[in-house]
């Protein structure tokens, strides 16, 4: 439901009713076929959305090229028609289908559900609320988002680089960090938007590509790089692209005389004030939770935090005050693409962990009719030729084309559809397969990526396989695109509909591969993210094995004290333990390791083995790897060397314990970074910032008159956690920022610790008599993961961390279909990332265990017998590693055993490197077998 | 008549063949001297195939995948970006110009990308005239 919010919330866990208001979109989306022609007529230009402004749109209109439904709507606060009745209407007169509709009204809906996700998202910072950034008075004043879209090439300037007051080229440009973040005064938002750092970096990178004489100069106060690669991009920004970096929050923006330069004023790093000008300044404005957000939470009855965002335990980070009411993304708190789509996912498994028992009851499963084998059938095409309105026919002459159809080998029928697409056409099409006994379909129509389901769908409907349809693309790939010539287009679309019939015709009927899943999860690991997923699956009803090395569950989260905000771990931890204990579905295996594995998705066989020696194999249909991290051994500052130097680890334990040493001492340094952040452990650890600052915290609390320093690089207490830095530095904690050239001296002198360190605030050497130094020491993959990676074949990253199938939209998932990874195995991360990711794993686990069957696309390769000599070549290149060599028994007695190849067709994707790698036509991939392609090869140069 | 020649360009299901449909609907135009055959990747391409079209009369081929580090079959590019000496090789043995092949990696939200690299090449392969002859025998 689009153009659609919610109206009412009422109800609870199990039973809500949920008022909807659908505004009217003027555009019937049954009829709409996004030709676009309606926006190519529209006399009404307004400021677009999507560019940020920096571009215009018509007053009906997609969002953007890619949006989902695709369908035309029709603004109408600015519409003509509906400023002035019975005016303009010209959509009406050119739409091809009808679909105009100026009598649309407004619809309620009441829907009764169980439970409720909120995933409104956020707006961007209004720089124009505070004027020392002059923008909206200084055109060369962008926001960030409205950059990103001068950097696209389908945004308003086409992907070229130059500036909205007077279309120059822009060589010199600077972004502004912090606006609108981390910034009580201005604007009344204290927290740090988490994605900022990143995006700018991300801006500059792309500009400097564009134009790469560009100087492109970043004022920031710290470099948030705290995701998974960031850092190592951060690096290649500065080091090997050329990205200046400036430490200093620059406070206001001036023009530069008439040029429309902009000057901005610094202090620089050596303390002095500069002033510098720029063609073009962005401003990285933060995230925020709109107004009408802020009215559905009142509605929906949850918590907001100060900050605006839905209060959450880190515990439960997807679950709101509410029962039965879940919240994710941005309106969780500030967050990047990854953590947002992890989000997503935990809260369909908190959703799923309620209504479980009401799992399938809606669901509907369409039947259709029995499949008529054709395999010995000679070749009977039907050809259907789609106007598309004159979308098509407005260029292609398409009579032309469907009489030269006729002539094409094996065609029996011919026949054109104004709309191919639409029902009528699709109940026709249907009945002329089985009146004519076709057996294989071209429909010369749009593109395959967004019709082609459909029309197999038709071809099931009337009893032929889905597979024997193909789609000749003549209006994306033809007549939109060679408008201003009908002439060449009709030559090509004859050319395509040749081609499609030289394909279809050597198509044969294809199977979906249907895989049989075992109900059972195995999840190796069992810290918090572990116990986690396990719990999650058992109390969905799955029957879950719990691989624990050591003989305790729980994991490092033992020896942590609380979240950030303030939560014990070691309580909820221990609820939790109890609560895995407690639960029938789990079968715990403490002080086992996995050791053997094998299977694929749906099917996999685990051996594991205790230390003494004794196995045991469990068959599971997906595994979750949560085998988390370890914390690294210093060495350097003096550690293991001065005994008042320990790690955070070590020094929580003495605090807790009120050990004499630390009780009594007044002077605390806390050094950040150690082993983190360079060299080849070029990766943020994530978690001692925050972790160091609250420290810091409640040294100051129990005793206000301590000295406590902070020495970081870069203060990253990314998201609401900036409430702590804040709180630190009203406590009076002192930060002294050090660059990795200048890192701290440790020494001892009679029992004395001294630290040196270079002031950048007083740019002079600093001495710090300290009684404990606190080292903040990284956190380092898990050595076990190797062995799981050679088991699973999943793999690893540079840093040793499990390696995800893609970073930013399958956070939890590996490239190995029925494996997924949690927690701190896949990078550092505080609690409620690993506890969102660990359920984000097992709703993606439960997305396999739920079905007792998934159907695989057909299209797999397959041997060929009498061509396989068993070079082995393919399984090099098969990246599913689906592949196997094995023996094959000679053909007729006493005849030597040779080698030949098995696919499994579960771990086939139809991807074709192997059938592209072997020179002996050994393997093929059905419905793009050499023999087809090679026939669209001469079909195309028939003519 | 001007000379027009054929080119068959491989587009791979995911990315390229995404960014010609997205041409469309964009409505930017390109000159009609290519015929698209969609792939699932671009590592599906068998060298043969280059070989074939040119010998059936194609005056140039296109190969068009996803980004590096972009495959939808985790590095089915590269496997591609690996065949191309050999490929570049063997062209030559049979007697053809190297430049009536061309490699182009793009994503699907890259229209402009794509009738840039068709452009160029229709540009090119004009400027290098038929594929002559002899060679149509080889």
């Amino acid at each position: 439901m689009t153009l659609s919010e919610v109206a009412g919330i009422s109800g609870k866990a199990g039973d809500f009713q949920v008022t909807i208001k659908e505004h009217p979109r003027y555009v019937d989306m049954e009829k709409c076929i996004a030709c676009g022609q309606c926006a190519a007529e529209c006399p009404k230009k307004v400021d677009s959305e999507y560019d940020a402004a920096a571009g215009k749109r018509t007053a009906i209109y997609v969002k953007y090229a890619q949006a989902v439904p695709l369908k035309y709507q029709i603004d109408a606060e600015n519409c003509l028609r509906f400023k002035k009745a019975g005016s303009c209407g010209v959509c009406e007169q050119v739409c091809p289908a009808g679909a105009i509709n100026f009598d649309d009204n407004e619809k309620k809906h009441d829907v009764n559900v169980g439970a409720i996700v909120l995933a409104p998202g956020f707006t961007t910072f209004d720089p124009a609320r505070v004027g020392v950034w002059g923008y909206g008075r200084y055109p060369n004043v962008v926001t960030s988002m409205q950059f990103e879209r001068f950097l696209s090439s389908s945004g308003p300037t086409g992907g070229q680089l130059i500036r909205p007051s007077d279309g120059r080229e822009i060589t010199k440009i600077a972004f502004l960090q912090c606006v609108g973040s981390r910034d009580e005064h201005k604007c009344g938002n204290g927290y740090c938007s988490s994605v900022c750092c990143m995006y700018a970096i991300k801006e500059a990178m792309v500009a400097k590509d564009k134009v790469p004489d560009l100087e492109a100069s970043i004022f920031m106060m710290d470099m948030r790089t705290h995701g998974k690669g960031f850092d190592r991009y951060y690096q290649r920004a500065q080091n090997e692209v050329g990205v200046r970096f400036v430490r200093c929050r620059v406070h206001g923006v001036e023009p530069q005389g008439e040029s429309g330069d902009l000057r901005l004023h610094y202090i620089n790093e050596q303390g002095r004030q500069v002033e510098e000008s720029f063609n073009m300044v962005v401003l990285s404005v933060g995230l925020e939770i709109p107004e009408h957000v802020k009215v559905l939470s009142d509605m929906a009855g949850v918590r907001l935090t100060n900050n605006g965002f839905a209060a959450t335990s880190d515990f439960s980070p997807v679950s709101t005050s509410k029962p039965g009411i879940f919240a994710c993304g941005v309106f969780a708190g500030p967050k990047g693409i990854p953590q947002s789509v992890v989000e997503g996912s935990a809260a369909a498994a908190a959703v799923a962990d309620i209504l479980a028992p009401v799992r399938g009851s809606l669901a509907l499963e369409k039947i259709f009719p029995q499949e008529r084998n054709i395999a010995t059938e000679e070749p009977k095409t039907g050809i259907f030729v789609c106007h598309c309105g004159s979308n098509i026919a407005g260029v292609v002459d398409v009579e032309a084309v469907a009489a030269y159809a006729q002539t094409l080998p094996g065609v029996s029928h011919v026949e054109r559809n104004l709309f191919s697409c639409s029902q009528d056409s699709q109940d026709q099409m249907m009945q002329t397969i089985k009146d004519k006994g076709l057996n294989r379909v071209v429909v010369a129509a749009c593109t395959p990526r967004t019709h082609e389901p459909l029309f197999r769908e038709t071809l099931k409907s009337s009893g032929l396989n889905e597979y024997l349809v193909e789609m000749a693309n003549i209006r994306n790939q033809d007549s939109w695109v060679h408008a201003s010539d009908p002439a060449a287009a009709t030559t090509k679309a004859k050319d395509l509909v040749r081609m499609a019939v030289a394909r279809v015709s050597r198509q044969i009927a294809l199977q979906q591969v249907s895989v049989p899943i075992n109900p059972k999860g195995l999840v190796i690991g069992g810290g918090i993210a572990g116990m986690t997923a396990a719990l999650n699956m058992a109390e969905q009803g799955f029957e879950v094995h719990l691989v624990e090395k050591t003989e305790t569950l729980g994991g490092i989260a033992l020896y942590l004290g609380h979240t950030w905000s303030g939560e014990s771990i070691q309580d909820k931890t221990r609820k939790l333990i109890e609560q895995v204990n407690q639960n029938e579905n789990i079968s715990i295996h403490k002080g086992c390791e996995v050791t053997g594995a094998k299977g694929f998705a749906g099917n996999f066989t685990t051996t594991i083995a205790t230390k003494d020696g004794m196995t045991e194999t469990i068959d599971h249909g997906v595994g979750i790897v949560a085998t988390g991290a370890r914390p690294m051994r210093p060495n350097e500052y003096g550690y293991g060397r001065i005994p008042n130097v320990v790690t955070a680890l070590e020094f929580d334990r003495l605090f807790k314990l009120k050990e004499k040493h630390v009780a009594r001492a007044k002077s605390f340094v806390f050094i950040q970074c150690v082993g983190s952040r360079e060299g080849d452990r070029m990766y943020c650890s994530k978690v001692c910032c925050t972790h160091s600052v609250q420290s810091a915290i409640e040294l100051k609390q129990e005793d206000s008159s301590r000295m406590v320093y902070i020495l970081y690089r870069d203060i990253r207490t990314y998201g609401q956690r900036e409430a702590l830095y804040t709180k630190a530095r009203t406590l009076g904690v002192i930060f002294i920022n050090y660059e990795l050239h200048g890192k701290a001296q440790v020494s001892e002198e009679q029992k004395q610790v001294n630290v040196e360190v270079w002031d950048h605030v007083l740019h002079r050497p600093l001495r710090i008599k300290a009684d404990i130094v606190v080292l903040a020491s990284a956190i380092i993959a898990n050595p076990d993961a190797e062995k799981l990676t050679r088991l699973y074949k999943i793999p690893l990253d540079g840093d040793g961390f499990f390696q995800e199938a893609h970073a930013k939209m399958r956070p939890v998932d590996f490239a190995t279909d029925g494996m997924f990874v949690a927690g701190l195995a896949h990078y550092p991360k505080p609690v409620e990332e690993s506890v969102a990711q660990a359920l984000a794993a097992s709703a993606r686990a439960v997305t396999l265990l739920s079905k007792t069957h998934v159907s695989l696309d057909g299209i797999k390769a397959e041997p060929d017998p009498d061509h396989c000599d068993g070079c082995a070549l393919c399984i090099d290149v098969c990246p599913f590693g689906a592949i196997t060599l094995i023996d094959r028994q000679p053909r007729e007695e006493g005849g030597p055993v040779t080698k030949y190849i098995t696919v499994n067709t579960v771990q086939c994707k139809g991807c074709g490197i192997c059938q592209a790698t072997c020179p002996k036509r050994g393997i093929i991939i059905q419905g793009f077998t050499m023999d087809q392609i090679s026939s669209q090869i001469e079909a195309a140069l028939a003519v | 008549m001007s000379y027009e020649p054929k080119i068959i360009a491989f587009c791979c299901n995911w990315c390229s063949y995404a960014a010609a449909d997205l041409a469309g609907s964009s409505r930017l135009q390109y000159p009609p001297n290519i015929r698209i055959i969609r792939v699932m990747c671009s590592g599906m391409v068998h060298p043969e195939f280059i070989l074939e079209a040119l010998n059936k009369g194609a005056d140039g081929v296109m190969i068009m995948g996803c980004h590096l580090g972009e495959c939808h079959y985790l590095d089915g590019n590269h496997i591609t970006m690996a065949r191309l000496d050999m490929i570049v090789e063997l062209l030559e043995d049979f007697g053809f110009e190297s430049e009536r092949l061309s490699v182009t990696w793009l994503s699907s939200t890259e229209p402009d990308k794509f009738v840039k690299a068709v452009t160029e090449m229709t540009e090119r392969v004009k400027k290098l005239g038929p594929v002559q002859g002899e060679v149509q025998t080889a």
